[in-house]
């Protein structure tokens, strides 16, 4: 004979109060859970997005980050004619080279201390086109050879000065901005894109900073691999995946991120569980004659514990329902912070995705069965008689 | 005391509930000691500072290194007492993951600008005298078991090869503070190499200290400064130690704003964790309210009860969080070592602790209270436990 | 002529429920004299514990008077009351109600807090009123380690260690078994005869009503 579950649910009705912190108690706590893969997720999405397997990134060994990077002109020559580079239809290699510098921007509504160091990056004609992440949504593409440059559209909210149809200065220079781009959820949200050459004369740069180029095939990523580690004219450089090479870049801040969030997540769990069985023990507690009653009506000791079992789960599961809920208001803010890495600045946003729903349904689930499964128990064990006598 | 007594025997009437609810405290108490702990350890570095030096680095970035020959201008600078200059040189020291700061310095200048760092004058000397020796920290010689003598090999990053050092100082810190976890090398060996190698690399630093006269002139040098190298390709940013330090935890702030925010959280956390026992315990000792009133008490008698075991369980909660601080803090500190050198516990944030704590105890005790004041005697008596 | 320690007049008392209006005592009037044995009795829901409970200051009437051993106790406010109650009244309870967190002694000694007395003093009182129940061997046990009868008996030296006016009795042998339940209404009797108390007992036990001197009905809220 099983215990109707309206039993388990106008229990909690009954308390209200009580019912009411215990679920404000794990909604808490599912919200920091939550929030916690939402960021770890959103972070993830922007490496992942940022950069394309198609693409393969070439610079020096020894830099970290592209803007630390230095490739000559003669070793960007002689990678433009290596086979695996991909070929237009105009018979040219799908190909850019690209310089990568800092400069400062001042941020919106902030004092003018408050700086961040924003990415400006100088690029061939392919250089667009190898990515296809960002897309050009207002104005139009800066001219070659012109003081011209786009601007992601992020950065047009984030930071003093920066307009469609307004100018920049950097380097003892004016700069048109005559677009803004849309760079989705990848890395280059944060950018300024203007013609290498350009800024290559402003800068005083005499190298490039890193080489792009479209693979011709999958194999041609390996075989340039080994290509550049035995040409002597090459070795001092290194290639990656694009994709991978960016998410290389964000490893730092990711881990970070990963093991505070996995502190703070570690430690709320415990919370909750406890937050769930003092409510559930107080429970079992209060009723210890119906459960006597229950028992002597002919109601055997698992269906009383299942009944708890509920109890404990509803309570869980409209908490973890609240939390996740809040959690789900995060997708609208989006984090900016400085790459440990790269040094400049970083921006994403938290992402819901069906994998975190569950994931934290499950975990709020976890909580009231674990939370509520000893008083359960207890309660299942009650003496008929003793329990009755009880008050 | 009877008093005391009552209230604590009442705690313990349901051993495993008040068990679970300081248990639950704790739990919270220690996790706000801990983000606390880590937000202060993003500030550490700023309070080490010393008001008498200035840092001079790239105007966009410190990551951009500027010429050794700006160094001569700078000491040109009336109130300027010294220059001197690190190089961040990074590598790979036995693995990827042992994380301290390896500096390429000028071993002449390096410790008299930096007074906390404390070296033997003979093993200053030795170091001064070799190319290839190095000055490390006494914790990165405890921690490595490394004595002077003995040879660190690292596997260049930044500058491709393998280097070799030789220990020739070890120093300790001036003050608790201080951190022991640098390596200070001769910056002319790696010049030296990079003459060879790669000379567009070549005479340049990473960055500048400059040590003043007169604390009170750090705004003027540090214009003077910047004015020398305005419109050059390598503009400089002059700012105090102190402001240097500030700039790199401004950087993160949107972290740290979420931490703070956390932490807060927690706090509201330890609160419905107290609120609901108290509440569950008023509401199951109604009837045994009443009868203390039968007897005379009144409510005044029972807000003393209830307040008392409030702030009881929530003081006992608070001293088991604060005791579980400082081991959880120090794991902390192992698992993070690469972003954070210097992790300790401030008395600050124990004092917040405790008060956060007894606040929670006063609040969660207040509905109970009311509710036993209402509550008329015939009603509770009416009540089955 | 024995002095009327309790006297209720022209008492009325009603009880809101969830908006409905419902009255338990009828403009009822009442006189105890020092020294009395009160039995009240009647039905479920006769009023005879909201009488009891008027009588010992744990309630007021919507309207009368009630005095006890001279004090206008319907008048006085909620800490005069409480202080009151502390000197004039002692209390028995059918479920016993004792502190499961105290021990013997100490439950009895809870009312003495409320006074003057020194730790010596109060010692003394806690042992007298146990001797007089006949639980001086117990009184460092705790309610979980005594029988229902050895409870009460606690329950009762509580009631009578600070020699109140009247002590008040609901239903005290309602729980207890039958050799039990004669044991406490033979010492409420000997309270009475030997040490005078004035004892008002409610109870719908008309065997436990045999050991009073006078009985009572109530029925819908009148005496008869």
């Amino acid at each position: 004979m099983k215990i109707p579950l309206s039993y388990s649910f106008r229990n909690l009705w009954t308390r209200k109060l009580t019912t009411g912190m215990t679920v404000a108690g794990v909604g808490l706590v599912v919200f920091v859970f939550a929030a916690v893969l939402m960021l770890a997720a959103g972070l993830q999405r922007t490496l992942v997005a940022t950069g394309s397997d198609d693409n393969a990134i070439v610079l020096r060994k020894s830099a970290e980050s592209e803007t630390l990077s230095s490739v000559s002109l003669d070793e960007s020559d002689i990678i433009a004619s290596q086979p695996e580079v991909s070929l237009g239809s105009d018979g040219k290699p799908i190909l850019t080279k690209e310089v990568t510098t800092m400069i400062n921007l001042q941020k919106k509504g902030a004092s003018s201390n408050d700086l961040s160091n924003i990415m400006v990056r100088g690029v061939s004609p392919a250089g667009v086109m190898l990515r296809p992440q960002v897309k050009i949504v207002q104005g139009k593409m800066f001219t070659f050879g012109a003081s011209e440059v786009i601007v992601s559209k992020q950065l047009i909210d984030g930071f003093e000065g920066v307009q469609l149809g307004g100018s920049i200065r950097f380097a003892g220079r004016s700069w048109n901005i005559v677009g803004l781009f849309d760079a989705g959820n990848t890395g280059f949200a944060s950018e300024i894109w203007g013609d290498k050459d350009q800024i290559m004369q402003a800068f005083n740069r005499p190298t490039f900073s890193d080489v792009v180029f479209r693979l011709k095939d999958k194999d041609a990523f390996n075989s340039f691999k080994s290509k550049i580690e035995t040409d002597p004219r090459l070795n001092e450089l290194k290639v990656l995946r694009e994709k991978e090479f960016y998410a290389g870049e964000s490893e730092t801040l990711a881990s970070f991120i990963r093991i505070l969030g996995l502190v703070v997540t570690i430690i709320f769990s415990f919370g909750a569980m406890i937050g769930a069985m003092i409510t559930m023990y107080a429970a079992v507690a209060n009723r210890t004659v119906e459960i006597g009653t229950l028992r002597a009506l002919g109601f055997k000791r698992r269906s009383v514990l299942v009944a708890f079992l509920f109890e404990s789960l509803f309570l869980a599961l409209i908490g973890g329902g609240i939390g996740l809920a809040v959690a789900s208001l995060l997708q609208l803010v989006t984090v900016s912070t400085t790459n440990f890495t790269t040094w400049s600045e970083i921006s994403f946003s938290f992402a819901l995705s069906p994998g975190i729903i569950i994931g934290t349904l499950v975990f709020a689930t976890a909580m009231g069965i674990i939370g509520g499964f000893l008083p359960s128990v207890r309660a299942s064990k009650l003496d008929i008689i003793s329990a009755l006598r009880s008050s | 005391m009877k008093v005391i007594k009552l209230i604590l025997r009442n705690i313990f009437r349901h051993k495993l509930r008040a068990a679970l609810t300081i248990l639950g405290i704790a739990i919270a108490v220690m996790s706000f000691g801990l983000l606390r702990t880590i937000i202060g350890a993003w500030y550490s570095n700023s309070d080490n500072a010393a008001p008498d030096r200035l840092v001079t680095r790239d105007a966009i970035s410190f990551i951009f290194q500027l010429p050794l020959a700006d160094r001569d201008q700078i000491k040109q600078i009336p109130g300027v007492k010294e220059v001197t200059f690190q190089s961040w040189f990074g590598g790979i020291y036995i693995d990827k993951n042992q994380f301290f700061p390896r500096l390429a310095c000028d071993p002449e200048t390096i410790f008299d600008i930096y007074p906390e760092y404390v070296v033997p004058t003979d093993q200053l000397d030795a170091f001064k005298k070799e190319r290839d020796a190095c000055v490390i920290g006494e914790r990165l010689a405890k921690d490595y078991k490394l004595k002077i003598g003995d040879i660190m090999d690292i596997n260049g990053d930044i500058y491709p090869g393998k280097w070799q050092f030789v220990v020739r100082g070890i120093y300790k810190g001036q003050k608790e503070t201080t951190e022991e976890t640098n390596m200070f090398f001769h910056w002319d060996y790696l010049n030296e190499q990079l003459l060879k190698t790669a000379p567009p690399r070549a005479n340049k630093i990473g960055w500048y200290v400059v040590k003043i006269a007169n604390p009170s002139d750090a705004a003027r040098i540090s214009e003077q400064i910047d004015g020398l190298f305005k419109n050059s390709d390598a503009e400089t940013k002059t700012e105090t130690e102190k402001a240097f330090a500030a700039g790199f935890v401004a950087m993160s702030s949107a972290i740290i704003t979420g931490l703070q925010v956390v932490s807060y959280v927690i706090i509201g956390i330890i609160f419905l964790v107290l609120a609901n026992t108290m509440l569950m315990s008023a509401r199951e000792r109604t009837r045994e309210y009443a009868v203390l009133k039968t007897l005379g008490f009144t409510s005044k008698h029972l807000a003393g009860l209830i307040f008392g075991e409030s702030i009881a369980i929530a003081v006992l909660g608070g001293i088991l969080g604060i005791v579980l601080t400082f081991p959880v803090v120090s794991g902390f500190a192992v698992a993070m070592a690469r972003f954070f050198s210097h992790i300790s516990i401030e008395l600050l944030t124990v004092v917040l602790a405790a008060i956060f704590a007894l606040l929670v105890g006063i609040i969660a005790g207040i509905f109970p209270v009311i509710r036993s004041t209402k509550t008329t005697i015939v009603d509770g008596l009416r009540q089955i436990g | 002529m024995a002095d009327v320690t309790v006297q209720v007049q022209n008492v009325t008392k009603i009880y809101k429920r969830d908006s409905l209006d419902i009255p338990v005592l009828r403009n009822l009037s009442l006189s105890i004299p020092e020294g009395e044995f009160l039995a009240l009795m009647g039905p479920s829901g006769s009023g005879k514990t909201t009488l009891m409970n008027l009588i010992a200051g744990i309630d007021k009437p919507t309207s009368g008077n009630v005095t006890v051993a001279g004090t206008n106790i319907d008048a006085l406010g909620e800490s005069q009351l409480a202080a009151w109650r502390s000197q004039h009244i002692g209390f028995v309870f059918q479920f016993y109600n004792l502190l499961p967190v105290l021990t013997a002694f100490e439950n009895v000694e809870l009312p003495l807090l409320l006074t003057n007395l020194s730790k010596k003093e109060r010692k003394e009182h806690v042992e007298t009123a146990l001797s007089v129940v006949g639980l001086s061997d117990r009184m460092m046990h705790y309610p979980k380690q005594l029988s229902g009868g050895q409870e009460q008996r606690v329950a009762i030296a509580r009631a009578i260690v600070t020699d109140p006016t009247v002590i008040v009795a609901d239903e005290p042998t309602g729980d207890l078994d039958k050799k039990s339940a004669e044991d406490i209404l033979d010492l409420l009797v000997r309270l009475n005869r030997e040490f005078k108390k004035t004892i008002v007992m409610v109870t719908h036990d008309p065997h436990a009503a045999e050991h009073a001197h006078t009985v009572r009905h109530l029925d819908k809220g009148e005496l008869q």
